[in-house]
């Protein structure tokens, strides 16, 4: 029983597995927004593209993309199973169930939110990571794929692509579900961490609540700005 | 110096409260189950006359009064001491167990916290774990087996030692003392959308984690007790906090971080095999 490896097949276990997966993606999103934003600072697109480069050729990045997209994987096949497990412990439902008198409707509603950011990574993932790792950006920016610098031009796919109303749309939504993914994730994977502390975890909770609203945000904000062109 | 209350007024002690003045009328959607091999299904039932200072148990107690007298079947319900300590009440009320109010049991709740002519849906605990046996009565007989499980200490720990003798930090003997609040009725697996037992668990553990007489077997405790929660078919916390708001005995959600904690430690630190 004291075995390393049944204590992952544990509730606690597999709720630890979320807590590390789920705080590791967080850590994901920082570094992806904060390259992201080179797009508010430079309308040329040479210092995003530069950032791109360097994510794109860094041999420690290309590293841990991979282990990224382990977490992510386990991330999402853990949620699922705990998801259908949590609902096979309730076979009957109540007929008459007042939720909202006692906790938030996001924090009930993770496997959803987490199903939808699943879709929305579908769509993101085939529009810029297939597309700069496999099927190459010719057929973008009038076929030239090398900026100014000559750096692959990833900024003129984002430009093509946030051309189209849905996307923006889609994006925009998607970052909504991430919001609110965060504002329940955030501060639970540290409880379930067993960091629940009399002197922390006021802090964690209202760092979640800002960091929920600010990464999303800055996120939505890039096809927006792009598709209304503006310039900063 | 004592104060003379006058007793002939209707409600001498707790008026400051919005409540009904009159009696009521009710109509009760009530779930009836002959057991657990048969399908149930919500009852109406109508309830006339209830006074505002009656419990929500003496209500049924009329209601089943009445059934009786009709030759019908009484709805068979949980209840022993009626005044919110020994954790057997458990209807799930108007889609909260215990009811609308906060910090109270079934037997605590009173119709003033209802208004003439409401509707109250009443159903019971609803969970794998907690199979009906009939009517709004679930066994809950998977937390006696968890607390089978290592929810002790195995040795006589002796009588009451002289004070300082033991010392113990003060926040430490709250913090165990707020935890062996719990009256193991339920509530948190019955509101809890996972129908986890978290937090019923956690208090459990560690009302004897933060205690000196609760150290040798601490890691044993903790995989045991987790061991026995996931073989009843609870489900897993997904820390949404409800078990902690609807909770009568307001035991908090620290009590399911240290169990996390000491259950880390026991798999993860500890040589001991559980």
């Amino acid at each position: 029983m004291g075995s390393i490896a049944n204590a992952f097949s544990s509730s606690i276990g597999k709720k630890l597995i979320m807590g590390i997966t789920g705080l590791f993606l967080i850590s994901f999103l920082v570094v992806h927004c904060f390259l992201n934003a080179f797009v508010f600072f430079d309308n040329t697109g040479v210092l995003f593209n530069e950032g791109a480069h360097f994510m794109a050729t860094n041999w420690i990045i290309r590293a841990m993309e991979v282990v990224l997209m382990a977490g992510l994987l386990l991330h999402i096949v853990q949620g699922a199973r705990l998801t259908f497990q949590n609902q096979a412990a309730r076979p009957e439902k109540y007929a008459y169930n007042n939720g909202n008198a006692n906790s938030k409707w996001y924090s009930r509603s993770m496997g959803l939110l987490g199903t939808l950011l699943l879709m929305f990574l579908i769509v993101h993932l085939s529009d810029f990571w297939v597309v700069s790792r496999f099927t190459g950006i010719e057929q973008f920016n009038g076929g030239t794929p090398l900026d100014a610098a000559g750096h692959e031009d990833l900024y003129a796919v984002m430009h093509a692509k946030f051309s189209q109303p849905w996307r923006v749309v889609l994006y925009v939504l998607a970052m909504i579900s991430l919001a609110y993914h965060l504002l329940h994730g955030f501060a639970s994977a540290f409880q379930t961490l067993g960091w629940n502390h009399k002197k922390y975890t006021p802090i964690i909770k209202t760092l979640g609540v800002w960091f929920s609203i600010i990464v999303p945000l800055l996120f939505a904000l890039m096809p927006i700005a792009i598709y209304f062109g503006w310039s900063f | 110096m004592s104060v003379k209350r006058k007793l002939n007024t209707q409600y001498p002690i707790l008026n400051t409260n919005k409540m009904s003045t009159g009696n009521m009328n009710l109509t009760l959607k009530v779930w009836r189950q002959k057991n657990n091999k048969t399908k149930g299904q919500l009852v109406d039932y109508k309830v006339a006359d209830i006074s505002p200072d009656m419990s929500f148990l003496e209500m049924f107690d009329v209601l089943n009064e009445n059934l009786i007298n009709k030759g019908e079947e009484p709805i068979v319900f949980d209840h022993d001491c009626r005044e919110g300590i020994c954790g057997m009440c458990s209807m799930f009320i108007n889609g909260r167990p215990h009811g609308p109010k906060e910090g109270i049991t079934t037997c605590q709740l009173h119709m003033r916290s209802f208004k003439d002519g409401d509707t109250i849906v009443v159903e019971p605990w609803r969970a794998k774990a907690f199979p009906v046996i009939k009517d709004l009565t679930v066994d809950r007989s998977a937390f006696d087996r968890v607390i089978a499980a290592g929810g002790f200490i195995s040795v006589n720990t002796g009588n009451a030692q002289d004070a300082n003798n033991l010392p113990i930090p003060k926040a430490q003997a709250d913090a165990a003392f707020e935890a062996a609040a719990c009256i193991g009725c339920g509530a948190c697996v019955a509101t809890c959308k996972n129908a986890s037992a978290m937090l019923f668990v956690s208090a459990k553990i560690s009302q004897l984690a933060l205690l000196p007489q609760g150290q040798p077997e601490r890691y044993k405790r903790v995989q045991g007790m987790v061991a026995q929660m996931d073989a009843e078919g609870f489900g897993n916390c997904t820390n949404t906090g409800a078990c902690e708001a609807e909770c009568p005995k307001g035991i908090s959600l620290e009590n399911i971080a240290r169990m996390n904690r000491d259950f880390y430690a026991a798999k993860f630190i500890s040589e001991e095999e559980g």
